[in-house]
């Protein structure tokens, strides 16, 4: 057992372990159960940041069990899988702070924590995954993982929330399963490498290889939020603030986009992608999905709702990057899965906090909820103004890269105006949240207020997460040259893509 | 080697004379004959890893007439996964009688069966192998009367008149054997078969006489009353082993027996049956009102996966790629009996708390049982082949080969029975969520609950993680 072989189980394990020993605690065990989480999330953080480091220096880390002959559990960090696993470690600290704060009084907490740190778990597993195998299996982890987290409240809406959520996801799970296994089939048992390792393969195969590219999308897609695989987004909506925190920034919507980034550039190898004529297609689907989204977003008077229909957009930005043949649409892509988590998670933190202290849950309540909840509301606004893409703010680097991705690869004409009109959109359904929020006279009462404001608009552990995130939405987009910041990281892992 | 084969049926055996002599130590006589037959088959293991396959003819007979003992990887592993859900069932069992009449009656057929199914695994000749049918039959019907009631014993009658439908198929086939080839020794027996008529026609009614006891669709319509009339432990007993006996006969007939007189016909028509047990018994589970209806229905259906991973098996061409499917068959056979026994505990857990098993009234049941409705939440699992149990392997292995075959019907065909069973699963689990008006008080009872929670252990993290043994294992000791 030496680091370079046990780091990365070590990563999943800080979560797991923690998460069930939670299952078997007392429900009134609240501080132990909180000292566990943030043990967890901070021995997690730790080691995360080693194997950052490491990875950075080009060291090896891999971990390998033979499950059967040819079905290996491997979980190896590159570049790509570092810069996911440090976004879904660092956000689900914060998630797990806000998520205590959040929950104090509610019943089922053990359980809830439980699978939390499961959810967490099976996302990191999946980030580190090696191959296409052990990717398949952390895909099904996540989503019976995060069942549970949806169906939390027990209300029938929730119930039948989180099992139309499952009727997707495990039909993608399936799907996905299917395109992999076909694959080995194939080319027998395919391990991830920068730059892919199919373009060898001899032309017969190229038909072939199209209709498992195909099954591998549509089960990522399911996940990822691709219209028409939509569906289960907006009514996952009945699970609890922190849950669909979680769920749109870093945990299940993420592991789509970042599979779709795994499949065209580490298994089929971007050149080859291209050669195959996979990447319009795929880019297409992103640009529909991405106008779409921000249309249905426009109508959706319910918070939660917009943000959802919200989420369904800027996701695809990532599979756009990814169509996108050339190092700057990468970089825009692959910066965007960390940018869109850190402005989308502030989003909803903030939508979870109103409805929290105030009990509201419609844009059409929020009028002159920026005087009652200055904090809160200010987090709101940075993360609302870098999804339009307005600079400082890091959503505007992503757009300016996938801008100039477009025109370096001579797609500008059709990818240009999605993202103008993204981003026309973005506005359209956002700045009107923000006037009412700053500009208009708040109703004589809120629809239930549930936390008094007295120092503080609302308790700390809930209004602190929201200004952590959108500082970090702030600084990515300020520090974009930094050598730390996600663009940077993103840079590496284009160099490594494609000079191969 | 040679005591540790024998002991394994006489442990049993004694026990069940012992039970049925003492019916007041019921419990106790039971228990311990488990645990020692258990022992048994570990010394087994010791044996078989030091010397290697072998067989015994017991009382000294000659083979071809005389009783032979065998024993390789294929059969230890069942003789292990016997031992295993046998001991958690009988703890289960030892408080789930209320009344001490049926108790005394469970452990002499329990401990009988039990016997029946290591006879039937260690058998190395075919006429030995109907009388461990027969036993087994005969025992596994008596157990299904016992709960009393008018359905289950009607269910019984019903099962009796199949399993002896059944068996006197297979008998006849003997018959037919040993009246051509004059031996009743697999071995020998194997030596001359090939594409015959008479090799062909003791095929046909033998197999047909295993697939009926086997319960393969659409030869089950049996299997559900039975299953689901039946008590609690009962039931684990019969859908996790019984069925098993018939799969695994036509596995050995099929590879050792007849490897020359089979045809593709009729493995294309085991596919065929297979997938459409997979399709109807899956349907109908997601149909059923009732938990233990809805268990039985899924044995049906997961019997269909380990035909069709047979016939698959059957039609391969030799290489790795067979070799690794056939051990992708042996962990599903494994997985399903450690799932549907923990399912079938979990639900008896239920029935004892809530006093019912309707499926749209368990709300508030699910959520003062927390450590049964996470067993059953594992089991379900295993059940549908998701990770992290050992039947995403083995389901992985099977979609392999029927691509590698491009059996592309049969995929389609695995694909909707895996989602129909994950609806049925998730349509109990479902419960676990809801609000209900009973207070949430969280039962926690030791002996009641541990046992299912071990076996839903076993089937997910131990043979999920922890079975890439079983390849290799399967390969040197054939």
């Amino acid at each position: 057992m030496t680091l370079s072989n046990s780091l990365p189980a070590l990563i999943v394990a800080s979560s797991l372990l923690p998460g069930l020993i939670i299952f078997f605690l007392r429900e009134g065990s609240h501080r132990l159960r909180s000292v566990l989480n943030m043990f967890g999330a901070i021995l997690k953080l730790v080691l995360v940041a080693a194997l950052t480091w490491g990875v950075f220096q080009d060291d090896f880390f891999e971990t390998r069990w033979q499950l059967a002959p040819g079905l290996e559990l491997v979980l190896h960090a590159d570049a790509l899988s570092v810069l996911f696993v440090n976004l879904s470690t660092l956000l689900w600290l914060v998630t797990t702070v806000y998520a205590i704060g959040y929950l104090e009084h509610s019943p089922h907490r053990s359980r809830f924590f439980g699978f939390f740190s499961l959810c967490v778990s099976a996302t990191v597993g999946l980030a580190l995954a090696g191959n296409m195998f052990t990717f398949v299996l952390f895909y099904e982890l996540l989503t019976l993982s995060t069942y549970p987290l949806v169906a939390h409240k027990g209300t029938p809406e929730a119930v039948r929330g989180a099992r139309i959520y499952l009727a997707y996801t495990l039909s993608g799970g399936l799907v996905l399963m299917l395109g992999a296994i076909w694959l080995q089939a194939l080319v027998g048992p395919l391990e991830f490498v920068e730059g892919g390792l199919l373009s060898q393969l001899p032309d017969e195969l190229h038909g072939q290889l199209t209709w498992i590219f195909l099954l591998l999308i549509i089960g990522l897609g399911v996940k990822a939020a691709l219209v028409p695989l939509h569906g289960w987004l907006p009514q996952a909506m009945v699970a609890p603030a922190p849950v669909s925190a979680l769920l749109h920034a870093v945990a299940v919507v993420k592991a789509g986009a970042f599979g779709i980034v795994r499949v065209v550039y580490d298994v089929y190898g971007i050149e080859f992608a291209s050669d195959l004529g996979l990447l319009m297609p795929l880019g297409i689907a992103a640009a529909v999905t991405i106008v779409y989204g921000s249309i249905r977003a426009l109508s959706q008077d319910n918070l939660k709702k917009r943000l959802a229909y919200s989420t369904v957009s800027q996701v695809s930005y990532i599979a756009l990057g990814t169509a996108i043949f050339g190092p700057l649409g990468t970089i825009g892509g692959v910066a965007h899965l960390v940018h869109q988590g850190v402005m989308k998670i502030t989003l909803f933190f903030a939508a979870g906090n109103y409805a929290e202290t105030l009990g509201v849950h419609q844009v059409s309540e929020m009028n002159g909820i920026g005087r009652r909840m200055p904090l809160t509301t200010l987090a709101f606004t940075v993360g609302a103004l870098g999804m339009i893409g307005i600079p400082p703010v890091a959503g505007f680097v992503s757009k300016w890269y996938l801008g100039s991705g477009a025109l370096e690869a001579g797609v500008a004409h059709w990818v240009l105006p999605v993202l103008i009109a993204s981003s026309a959109l973005n506005a359209a359904y956002f700045l009107p949240i923000l006037q009412r929020a700053w500009f208009r006279p708040a109703a004589s009462s809120w629809p239930q207020e549930n936390i008094p404001a007295r120092r503080f608009e609302t308790h700390a552990s809930l209004f602190l997460p929201p200004l952590v995130t959108a500082a970090l939405a702030l600084l990515f987009g300020l520090f974009a040259g930094a050598y730390w910041s996600p663009v940077e990281w993103a840079g590496l892992i284009a160099e490594r893509e494609y000079l191969r | 080697m040679n005591e540790s084969m024998s002991l394994t049926i006489i442990l049993p055996l004694l026990g069940a004379l012992l039970a049925a002599a003492w019916p007041r130590r019921g419990v106790f006589i039971g228990i311990t004959a488990v645990l020692l037959s258990g022992l048994a088959v570990g010394w087994l293991w010791f044996s078989l890893l030091a010397d290697g396959p072998s067989h015994q003819a017991l009382g000294g007979w000659d083979p071809g007439l005389g009783i032979r003992l065998q024993v390789d990887a294929l059969s230890i592993l069942m003789l292990s996964m016997t031992a295993l859900v046998a001991l958690a069932v009988s703890v289960y069992a030892s408080h789930y009688f209320t009344r001490r009449s049926q108790a005394e009656r469970f452990w002499p057929l329990w401990l009988l069966m039990i016997a029946a199914l290591n006879g039937l695994f260690l058998a190395g000749d075919l006429f030995n192998l109907y009388v461990t049918l027969e036993l087994l039959s005969l025992s596994a019907v008596a157990l299904t009367a016992l709960g009393g009631k008018r359905a289950g014993i009607a269910a019984a009658l019903r099962y009796l008149m199949i399993g002896l439908l059944g068996s006197m198929g297979y008998l006849a086939g003997v018959a037919l054997l040993y009246s051509a080839f004059g031996t009743l020794d697999m071995q020998q027996v194997a030596a001359q078969t090939g594409d015959d008529p008479v090799s062909q026609a003791a095929l046909i009614v033998m197999t047909a006489g295993l697939l009926l006891k086997s319960a393969l669709f659409p030869l089950h319509f049996w299997l559900p009353p039975a299953h689901s009339n039946a008590p609690a432990p009962v039931s684990a007993g019969l859908s996790a082993l019984v069925v098993k006996a018939g799969f695994y006969l036509v596995l050995r007939l099929w590879t050792e027996v007849f490897p020359d007189t089979l045809s593709t016909q009729g493995v294309t028509l085991v596919a065929v049956l297979g997938g459409g047990a997979i399709l109807w018994g899956s349907w109908q589970a997601l149909q059923a009102e009732r938990l233990k209806l809805l268990a039985a229905y899924s044995t049906v259906a997961q019997l269909g996966y380990l035909f069709v991973a047979l016939a698959l098996f059957m039609s391969a061409p030799p290489g790795v790629a067979r070799e690794l499917l056939f051990g992708a068959l042996v962990l599903m056979a494994l997985t399903h009996a450690f799932a549907k026994s923990s399912l079938f505990l979990a639900i008896g857990v239920i029935q004892h708390r809530a006093g019912h098993d309707r499926i749209a009234e368990l709300d508030g049941t699910a959520q003062r049982l927390p450590a049964t409705t996470f067993a059953i939440a594992l089991a379900g699992v295993a059940l549908i082949g998701l990770p992290p149990s050992g039947a995403f392997l083995g389901k992985w292995r099977l979609l392999y080969s029927a691509i590698s075959l491009d059996q592309w019907l049969l995929v389609v065909v695995i694909g909707i029975g895996s989602l129909l069973a994950a609806a049925y699963v998730f349509r109990v689990l479902g419960h676990a969520f809801g609000r209900s008006a009973l207070s949430v008080q969280a039962i926690h009872s030791v002996h009641e609950e541990w046992p299912a929670l071990l076996l839903a252990l076993t089937a997910t993290l131990l043979l999920g993680f922890g079975s890439a043994w079983i390849w290799p294992f399967l390969e040197h000791m054939a």
